[in-house]
């Protein structure tokens, strides 16, 4: 396993992404600079939380169109894996890497609270270590309002990719998605923040799996 | 070009007739309008402190483990293995009334500024807000607004916002409080200081452009409102939380790759306090040239060049030889750079604009000879005590604690901390609504506790007695999580000082604090002053707000207040008289704001503490809850909630018939949840050392039971608790 983390100007989930993926990877994290043109030899590339470009514009709009984004997309059409986290997965969106969009909180706040999520594919690369049990991670977002047409929705539903679904849906929504799957299964966008959640100091462990789910799908 | 100096003229510098005579003694002939300008903030209440500075030199400021006390932007703790705590709280008050959303935001940014500029890496801010009667005009708008702008500033940095107070009175009516408190940590080796040296060094600026925003911020803070408040809209700043995190990225690495000598942020007053203070620390002079300084706007005169107060601006003296490496550094950060001056040997600020010298004043007089202030003080009228024993309570027990725990003042502030992200960094072990915050040190085991307290009633009845309490309630919040108090700072929020009756106020508050921080060593390590919280002729109630500061050796020594279960036994400790003066109970159940405020026996404080932290290392403290606003019954109530369990309290007899038992705020008292086969092994240690403690009760069950009263179950407890903030913001429950 070979992960590297992106730092956009703005990112502030980074350093606890490469902090976590340490953890529990077993092994250093590379860090790539927003500017750059191209990834180290990576297996997993991570996008982390935050405000890239202070969410001016929208929300991952600027991220998307970085320099290094067109090396991500080279590394998803060679085959690699791409874990955008909360400001990650609306850069994926704004990216065209995953489909829909997310908008303002349906109660129009910053939301920041440990919510409980249903593993709604067990089958992925990044879920595969998760029970059937409900999981619990904390969400810290403004713009984590999950929106797709209703025909991308059907597919979605339809291929499987619907990764996690809110129990108590915090922002709106729609089908309760927190996280979705691309078309291979390689790129995942989630809101909720499994890199607060690698230490049972902090009150919950249940981001671990998602870490363990990579090393088992990539190898050691 | 003279200038002519009329009252007007002056009284836009917000400057006296005999000030300015001193001005011109120094100068040895008129100032003009650019020098009259830098004068009028430098010599501001806010920048000068000129009515407190007689009365803050009583502080105790000492420690063996203080590293850097006031004086600096931050205060320095010393938490071991190389590392140190940066720590300061400031007040973004009158700004925030005014515009709530950026006043707030500001107010984050600034105290942020003042962490990283010694070298600290921000990790946690704390805010204590008190706001107005529910009922007043704006007061909705005014509490979102805040709030809001704390969260969108603090959540866009990264730094979590882990804690804090909000209180609710009408004496903040027409003057809202916002107090920020922000916490760092550096490398004890790697700690910046803003003191100005080497001749012919570089001086530069780093960060946003400079508009017109904000100019003589400094001053209308050192003002009373009027009810035109409104019309100062255009000196509150907007702030660019997005810049800010760039600039704390930018200015970590300067200071890693040793580019910096000394380094100040622009603040109140700006580009004019930022370069005085850094050469009058160093004992220097600065050459200043505006032409070189990012300009929003073109056309800015030198006089706005020099008060303006955007946001997100740094000053720093670069290293001889490492300029290029710091221009490349802020250029990777995409910020705005620039060499604006350099350091001289003159002791004096020759500053030019367009070709000329448009300012040429010594450093010191502008930056340390400004007016001290003893003013006036009345004699403070001291409260008449309440007889406790007389007061009947027209409610029962259970309805009583209902109403407390659902009234403004003690309903659960949910709504507010979600909208912080109190997470961020993933190191926040004790999150917020749980009592003191713990933040994990990062990359180690120890952990900060951190806390902000006051209760501004009791500092209304008496503020001597009231400041002290803030500082044993700070220190006892600490030691509720298992932490060792280490130190505060503090935020001195009062009316206008030209009043006798507000300085005997400030005077008096002073006074019991610092006999509080002697008694506890717990000494004043950083600080600020707000004063002229008044909005026509009405003043705050005296708000001297403290902010504590803990460590936790390793993490594993902390005690949480949501660990305690079924059998577990309840213990009391501290001496219970049932005093009702000045308390919530009085003011929410009976409607009266009288009385004098509880005692503060600081060595009772310190003794019963030391019992409890012993207790705490030995393992029989499965969870703990200080006791402060009503009493007894509240602090279980929490425990409860925190836990997720009932309890039976077995209420003595000879309590039953007053809510003095239940209700009092006696201090020096905690309320300990310990394993039923510790209980006797604690109680003899009581006794041996003289500490009061006795068994109240046993946790269990889904329900609060008051003696023989009717259970309060969980679940009702927590939607009363639960309700009134959401509701009063006017969403559904």
């Amino acid at each position: 396993m070979r992960a590297a983390v992106i730092t956009f100007p703005g990112s502030n989930c980074d350093r606890d992404l490469v902090v976590a993926m340490e953890t529990c990877f077993g092994r250093p994290v590379a860090r790539v600079w927003h500017a750059d043109t191209e990834l180290p030899p990576v297996d997993l590339v991570g996008l982390p939380g935050g405000f890239s470009w202070g969410d001016y514009l929208r929300c991952g709009a600027i991220a998307a169109r970085a320099p290094i984004m067109a090396a991500v997309r080279r590394h998803v059409a060679r085959g690699g894996y791409v874990l955008g986290i909360c400001n990650g997965f609306q850069i994926l969106t704004e990216a065209g890497l995953l489909p829909g969009a997310l908008v303002r909180n349906r109660d129009l706040k910053f939301v920041c609270r440990p919510v409980r999520l249903l593993v709604a594919n067990r089958n992925s690369s990044f879920t595969s270590a998760y029970g059937s049990e409900p999981i619990t991670l904390p969400v810290a977002h403004h713009d984590g309002n999950y929106v797709i047409d209703p025909d991308g929705l059907a597919r979605l539903e339809d291929e499987g990719r619907i990764a996690f679904r809110y129990l108590d849906n915090p922002n709106g929504s729609m089908a309760d998605i927190a996280g979705v799957l691309d078309r291979s299964g390689r790129v995942l966008g989630m809101m909720p923040h499994p890199e607060r959640a690698v230490d049972p100091l902090l009150g919950s462990e249940d981001g671990k799996p998602l870490f363990a789910s990579l090393l088992a799908a990539i190898g050691g | 070009m003279s200038l002519e100096i009329t009252d007007e003229l002056l009284a836009r510098h917000k400057l006296t007739r005999d000030e300015y005579a001193e001005i011109e003694r120094i100068l040895g002939r008129p100032p003009n309008l650019v020098e009259l300008g830098i004068f009028s903030v430098m010599w501001s209440e806010h920048c000068s402190y000129k009515s407190s500075k007689l009365h803050l030199e009583k502080l105790p400021t000492e420690a063996p483990w203080v590293v850097c006390g006031p004086g600096e932007n931050a205060g320095v703790v010393d938490i071991g293995d190389g590392l140190v705590a940066v720590f300061k709280m400031e007040s973004h008050n009158h700004p925030s009334f005014i515009e709530p959303y950026q006043g707030a935001a500001t107010g984050v940014g600034g105290i942020l500024r003042d962490v990283f500029t010694m070298g600290a890496r921000p990790v946690a801010l704390l805010d204590a807000l008190r706001f107005g009667d529910p009922n007043a005009p704006r007061m909705r708008h005014l509490v979102s607004g805040v709030v809001a702008g704390i969260g969108g500033y603090g959540n866009c940095v990264g730094v979590p916002t882990v804690g804090g107070e909000c209180t609710f009175h009408r004496a903040y009516d027409g003057n809202i409080l916002v107090n920020v408190m922000c916490v760092g940590i550096a490398r004890a080796d790697r700690v910046f200081y803003a003191r100005a040296a080497g001749i012919g060094n570089p001086v530069v600026y780093i960060g946003a452009k400079t508009g017109r925003d904000g100019i003589h911020g400094a001053t209308m803070a050192s003002a009373e409102f009027s009810a035109e408040g409104a019309a100062l809209r255009p000196t509150v700043q907007v702030g660019d939380p997005f810049t800010e995190k760039l600039l704390i990225e930018a200015c970590l690495e300067l200071m890693e790759r040793d580019c910096i000598v000394a380094i100040q942020d622009m603040g109140a007053a700006g580009l004019t306090s930022s370069s005085f203070e850094m050469a009058a620390r160093g004992g220097t002079g600065i050459e200043l040239d505006l032409d070189a300084v990012p300009l929003r706007e073109a056309g800015m005169t030198a006089y706005e060049i020099m008060l303006s107060e955007s946001q997100e601006r740094m000053l720093f003296v670069a290293r001889a030889g490492r300029e290029d490496e710091a221009f490349r550094i802020c250029r990777k950060w995409g910020l705005d750079v620039a060499i604006v001056g350099r350091v001289t040997d003159t002791g004096r600020m020759v500053i030019r604009h367009r070709g000329a010298v448009v300012a040429d004043l010594p450093v010191a007089p502008v930056s340390g000879a400004s007016p001290v202030y003893d003013r006036p003080a009345a004699e403070l009228v001291r409260p008449v005590p309440l007889v406790s024993e007389s007061i009947r309570s027209p409610l029962s027990p259970p309805d009583a604690l209902l109403r407390l725990l659902g009234c403004p003042d003690l309903a659960s502030k949910r709504w507010i901390y979600e909208q912080y992200d109190w997470g961020v960094g993933a190191d926040t072990v004790l999150p917020p609504g749980l009592g003191a915050a713990v933040v994990r040190v990062h990359g180690t085991r120890k952990a900060l506790a951190l806390t902000t307290d006051c209760t501004p009633r009791y500092c209304a009845a008496d503020p001597r007695t009231g400041a002290a309490q803030a500082v044993a309630e700070a220190w006892r919040n600490l030691v509720a999580v298992g932490a060792r108090p280490l130190a505060i700072t503090n935020c001195l929020n009062f009316g206008n000082p030209e009043r006798p009756a507000i300085m005997a106020q400030l005077k008096a508050a002073i006074e019991g604090m610092a006999e509080a921080c002697r008694a506890l060593d717990f000494p004043v390590v950083s600080g600020n002053v707000s004063l002229y919280n008044e909005t026509d002729g009405r003043a705050i109630l005296p708000t001297p707000e403290i902010g504590g500061l803990g460590l936790l050796e390793d993490v594993g020594e902390l005690v949480r207040p949501d660990r305690a279960g079924p059998g577990d036994r309840l213990v009391l400790v501290g001496e219970s008289r049932g005093w009702l003066g000045a308390s919530l109970f009085l003011r929410e159940i009976l409607g009266r704001e009288d009385g004098a405020p509880p005692p503060v026996d600081l060595a009772v404080e310190r003794y019963n503490g030391s019992f409890v932290r012993a207790q705490m290392r030995a393992g029989r403290v499965r969870a703990c809850q200080d006791l402060s606003d009503g009493g007894l019954a509240v602090a279980l109530a929490e425990l409860c909630l925190a836990s997720g369990i009932g309890a039976q309290l077995e209420v003595p007899v000879s309590a039953a018939e007053e809510p003095g038992w239940l209700f009092g705020e006696d201090q020096a008292r905690y309320l300990l949840a310990v394993r039923a086969e510790d209980l006797g092994a604690l109680l003899a240690d009581a006794a041996r050392n003289g500490v009061l403690a006795r068994a109240v009760g046993t946790l269990g069950g889904d329900a609060l039971i008051l003696g023989a009263h009717p259970p309060i179950s969980l679940r009702e407890l927590r939607r009363v608790n639960e309700a009134w903030l959401p509701s009063w913001m006017g969403e559904a429950v």
